[in-house]
């Protein structure tokens, strides 16, 4: 059995809602209740969820970029402590890389793709030759010597590939995607989920997935948490879970999903 | 295609950039040569029409008035600079402070910069002048401040919709620190909207600074300022009726310049608009 | 009640957009249009209801009801759609007025169309929030769209569009947005209130699955050509156009497959 690479326990987050009037106590909501995770070196995971699952909040924690109200999660050993300086995080953020739902948001439209790319390097102050690594991972997904070039010159498809290419370009040993074939034609998923599969396989990476399309999930993980109302309901391999349902809500979702 | 080329390209931004070019070029030539000297009394050629060898004319005194306006130009160029960069330095700093910091700093910012607002800049520029008296630095203090504010106000939440994009959370997740998101993510992005509230600051400044000094509260006497001059031929408007129009259409043409190019930049600056490749379509469901 | 469109070509900024597009629904028909983004989908949607943006340039013939509506003004316009045709779209987000109730909103094409008014508006918003099956129909009318979720939102729209009591629904990607679950229980609804009424559907969507669960017919474009067309079932099982069969495949691929991964 291969190392734990990352483990959420007891995480939970609070978010305070803003009071109405000024005499008003404040209420309380739980985005999400305690989850415990266990991801292992090499392996993929999906988060199953529809919206207002938590899913979105269980990621953000996951990537040390939101603090849990309670519990703990811990990447390769050492606790997360979100609210500590970028520099003290710098061997999280080396561990870890992500690719965001919204291919129009997730570029900043002012800079060229080769500095977009680029700007892990820079901000980990990792050495080597830059631009060197910049186009051997443009290359990889597809988009060779396109450096010069800027985000609104390329499609959803074309953009996903530059953040997937910012995604892996430090070596991360964790690549998570926040719901990264949402926007995209089916067409074009196809085609970016078959790149992540390669990459994934070539540089031995966990991936972690989060998707609210049921299909994605079993077409690249191996393991499978479904989530629903902040609550994990159902987790464990992706042939069981999605195959043999237990929970009632499981298998509801299964059940609207549409087939051919 | 860069901002400025497209600002070209907008007919508008086109003649408002030549305009402004020329104010700042007749300040700078007015350093090294003017027609006359434009403190030079003649007495003998006091109310010349327009003709040679005063262009223009020459005013009660005997100045000639084209020499005056190109020197009154220094003034107007050093009120809109120095109250421009008074404003987008308070701006910058206030919009920072109020988007980008904890809730209960960004509250506190936000009020102060309200309460800020509600005072008028011409106003407290008055008292200020009355006080301490009248010079081209409480022009330029006072709407650089008077004007920052309200560039904070607006800046603000340009930098609060910036800090919101996946590309800042992106930014974070490749390890990048607050302050280097700021100036690699934040301003950059949020640069449009502080230049064209820059520039529509630097006409107010010429605006104020032209009434001001009309008004004896600006420029000293000294000086040939564009109000100033105003100011001098104002009580002979009704036997010489066209003296008045130089420093008039100065003023006007002037700020009018700079509103334009103010409106004409945020046009050029619009990242929707195609820079070269295919414009985003943002209402997916209509584009087929 | 049936719709012809013959001969379509839309062109917009001198791109041709839509090329030669046509089919026909006939009355109580679901047909649907498939294709991905940029296929000229949506902008046929947009042609039939007269809702194309400015500077589109349209060609050809659409017929409804034996009527011509290709060269009509917004005055002709107006009356059809809304009472005779109507539309639902993909954002529940953006398709409703933020600052108005959504009794108000579900009733506008009967007040305008049908001169229904007052109380009576008020009966038939509250029937129309039960028939689209929304949570307390009485006070739910009174709620503004923020207050409701995206699933309760595009039940308002539909609702909306059933006003004016139209003869054809038409409905741009109306799940798109959607969670899977609430996406079920929207088609199921759709496909019962237009059996109901006995109107026609045409829906637009880029999703094969959903596709077969709503409609009949399909075509299929393919940058503004429709490049194959006929049953949902047989395009499904045996598509011959390479667009269809490489839509059915990338649908396949990420596709759930029930009894988990092959």
């Amino acid at each position: 059995m291969s190392e734990i690479i990352l483990r959420a326990r007891g995480v939970t987050r609070e978010f305070r809602a803003p009071r109405r009037t000024l005499f008003e106590k404040r209420t309380v909501s739980f985005a999400l209740r305690p989850v415990d995770l266990t991801v292992r070196t090499g392996s993929s995971i999906g988060v199953i969820g529809e919206s207002g699952s938590g899913k979105s909040t269980l990621a953000r924690l996951l990537l040390g970029l939101d603090q849990p109200t309670s519990g703990v999660v811990e990447v390769a050993g050492h606790a997360v402590d979100a609210g500590a300086s970028a520099r003290e995080l710098r061997w999280l953020r080396r561990a870890m890389g992500v690719v965001l739902q919204d291919p129009y948001g997730s570029l900043d439209p002012r800079m060229s793709v080769g500095r977009i790319v680029g700007e892990p390097l820079w901000a980990l102050g990792i050495g080597g030759d830059r631009s060197q690594r910049v186009r051997e991972v443009l290359t990889r997904v597809g988009l060779g010597g396109v450096e010069g070039r800027y985000p609104h010159e390329f499609s959803g498809g074309q953009r996903q590939r530059i953040a997937l290419a910012r995604a892996i370009v430090h070596r991360p040993r964790i690549l998570v995607g926040d719901e990264p074939l949402s926007a995209l034609d089916v067409t074009v998923r196809a085609q970016i989920l078959e790149l992540l599969n390669e990459i994934r396989r070539e540089e031995g990476m966990t991936l972690i997935m989060i998707s609210h399309d049921i299909g994605v999930v079993q077409n690249v993980c191996d393991e499978v948490v479904v989530m629903t109302d902040g609550d994990v309901v159902e987790q464990g391999p992706t042939s069981d879970v999605l195959g043999n349902p237990r929970h009632p809500y499981t298998k509801r979702l299964l059940a609207a999903i549409p087939t051919i | 295609m860069s901002a400025l080329a497209r600002l070209w390209r907008i007919p508008v931004g086109r003649s408002a950039l030549i305009v402004v070019a020329a104010v700042a070029l007749t300040a700078l030539v007015s350093l090294v040569r003017t027609p006359f000297d434009p403190r030079r009394a003649d007495a003998y050629a006091a109310w010349a029409p327009p003709g040679w060898p005063h262009l223009l004319g020459t005013d009660g005194t005997g100045r000639d008035v084209l020499s005056l306006l190109m020197a009154g130009a220094r003034i107007t160029v050093t009120v809109a600079i120095g109250a421009g960069l008074v404003a987008t330095v308070i701006g910058v700093l206030l919009a920072a402070l109020g988007a980008l910091t904890a809730r209960p700093v960004r509250e506190a910012v936000a009020v102060f910069v309200d309460i800020l607002i509600a005072f008028p800049v011409l106003l407290i520029a008055m008292m200020i002048a009355a006080v301490w008296g009248g010079s081209l630095w409480v022009v330029i203090w006072s709407v650089g401040v008077g004007y920052g504010v309200n560039i904070a106000r607006v800046a603000r939440v340009e930098l609060r919709r910036v800090n919101r994009a996946d590309f800042v959370t992106a930014a974070r997740a490749s390890g990048l620190s607050r302050s280097q998101i700021l100036t690699h993510h934040l301003l950059p992005n949020a640069a449009p909207v502080f230049i064209v509230q820059l520039s529509w600051s630097m006409a107010a400044a010429v605006l104020a600074e032209a009434g001001l000094s009309y008004l004896g509260f600006g420029a000293p006497v000294t000086q040939p300022s564009w109000g100033l001059l105003l100011s001098d031929v104002q009580d002979y408007i009704t036997l010489h009726p066209t003296s008045v129009l130089w420093p008039g259409i100065a003023i006007t043409l002037t700020v009018l310049a700079l509103n334009l190019l103010g409106d004409a930049l945020r046009e050029a600056t619009d990242p929707t608009l195609a820079r070269g490749g295919r414009a985003q379509a943002h209402t997916p469901e209509v584009i087929a | 009640m049936s719709l012809i469109v013959d001969d379509l070509s839309i062109e917009i900024d001198g791109a041709r957009v839509v090329d030669r597009v046509g089919f026909e629904v006939p009355a109580g028909a679901r047909v649907g249009i498939i294709g991905e983004s940029g296929s000229g989908k949506s902008l046929t949607a947009l042609a039939i209801m007269g809702l194309l943006p400015d500077g589109a340039e349209l060609r050809g013939s659409i017929r409804w009801e034996g009527r011509e509506l290709v060269g009509l003004s917004e005055r002709e316009r107006a009356p059809i759609r809304g009472r005779e045709m109507a539309m639902i779209f993909q954002e529940p987000q953006t398709a409703l007025n933020p600052i108005r109730r959504v009794g108000a909103q579900m009733t506008e094409a009967a007040r305008i169309h049908r001169g229904v008014r007052g109380r009576r508006a008020a009966r038939l918003a509250t029937e129309l929030a039960r028939d689209v099956g929304l949570p307390s129909p009485e006070t739910i009318v009174s709620a503004y769209p923020h207050q409701l979720s995206g699933g309760q939102r595009q039940r308002v729209g539909i609702a909306a569009a059933l006003a004016g009591q139209p003869s054809l629904i038409v409905a741009d990607e109306p799940t798109t947005a959607l969670d899977v679950t609430v996406q079920k229980g929207i088609l199921d609804l759709l496909a019962g209130l237009v059996d109901d009424r006995d109107a026609s559907l045409l829906f637009i969507t880029h999703d094969l699955a959903v596709l077969a669960q709503i409609a009949t017919h399909a075509l299929v474009l393919d940058h503004g050509s429709i490049v194959e067309s006929g049953e949902v079932d047989r395009l499904l099982s045996e598509p011959e156009h390479p667009v269809t069969r490489g839509l059915l495949r990338d649908a396949k691929a990420t596709l759930w497959r029930p009894g988990g991964p092959s």
